[in-house]
């Protein structure tokens, strides 16, 4: 169970890390697909069977197509000339601000004290619980999603209408 | 509780080792016969113009964003049908005022012209 934990985070920060190394977009976005899918076994082994279901349908599904499209629209081509390497100076500034932050982050982690693992009660953190509370607690804020939603199909259609036309 | 996976877990390493085993037989035992024109993009066909980097139209990104907003409604209705029994009708209600809405926006975007390709 642990090492089934530590493994998929060691996933999610390896994919992650390379998220941001890759020079190309389009890599990125591909390593982004395993980051997801390392992140929704993590959910998977907190019992939220329902919050990894959506994490692969619409992270690795769905938002995954919008950011390969919002890519390619931006016309990837072969940058002509070499991109040019940061100075000497900002590489020092950049990496004594990371392991700054590192620092603080640690010594703010180390504070926390964690308590012992306890299994969540039966029913919990499940699809059944997570409908049964949506349905009837937050009823309200299920139905204004809609209006979201509503309001997001508008706006994407506002934006590129100029260029529909 | 995670044994349960196991078949989804049996059943990705099923996919994958046959993806892996399709391309791996197909390499060993294909032929491989390079000439200029099997090299090309499309062998019959048009000659490709251009480069392959070239900037999509604005259209796919519309239609990529209602896919994303239909697919956040559908996600919407797993958990409705997992407990649609026991809400009995008041849930039926609250999910038709809830797609109802979104039907508005899908009318909208139909009577723009947003789905049309040309």
């Amino acid at each position: 169970m642990e090492y089934l934990f530590y493994s998929l985070a060691a996933v999610a920060l390896i994919s992650g890390a390379l998220v941001v190394f890759q020079t190309h977009p389009l890599r990125s976005a591909l390593w982004l697909i395993v980051n997801f899918f390392a992140v929704a076994g993590l959910y998977l082994l907190a019992h939220a069977e329902f919050i990894a279901a959506i994490q692969i349908i619409v992270y690795a599904g769905a938002i995954m197509v919008l950011f390969l499209f919002v890519i390619m629209l931006l016309n990837l081509r072969q940058p002509e000339e070499e991109l040019a390497r940061p100075r000497l100076g900002l590489k020092i500034a950049g990496i004594t601000v990371a392991v700054l932050s590192a620092v603080l982050i640690g010594m703010g982690l180390a504070k926390v004290v964690l308590k012992p693992v306890t299994e969540l009660p039966v029913g919990l953190g499940n699809t059944e619980s997570v409908a049964r509370l949506l349905f009837t607690d937050y009823l309200l804020p299920f139905e204004v999603t809609s209006v979201l939603l509503l309001v997001a199909i508008v706006g994407s259609v506002v934006l590129a209408k100029a260029k529909l036309r | 509780m995670l044994l349960s996976y196991l078949p989804i877990l049996i059943y990705m390493v099923i996919a994958a080792g046959l993806v892996g085993l399709i391309v791996l037989l197909s390499e060993l035992l294909g032929k491989k016969k390079h000439f200029p024109s099997k090299d090309m993009p499309y062998e019959c066909g048009m000659d490709p113009i251009g480069d392959a980097r070239s900037r999509y139209h604005v259209r796919f990104y519309v239609i990529a964003m209602f896919f994303i907003v239909f697919d956040v409604e559908a996600i919407f209705l797993y958990p409705w049908g997992v407990v649609f029994k026991q809400l009995g009708w008041f849930g039926f209600v609250e999910m038709a005022i809830f797609i109802f809405v979104l039907v508005v926006g899908l009318v909208y975007v139909w009577g723009k012209g947003a789905l049309e390709w040309e």
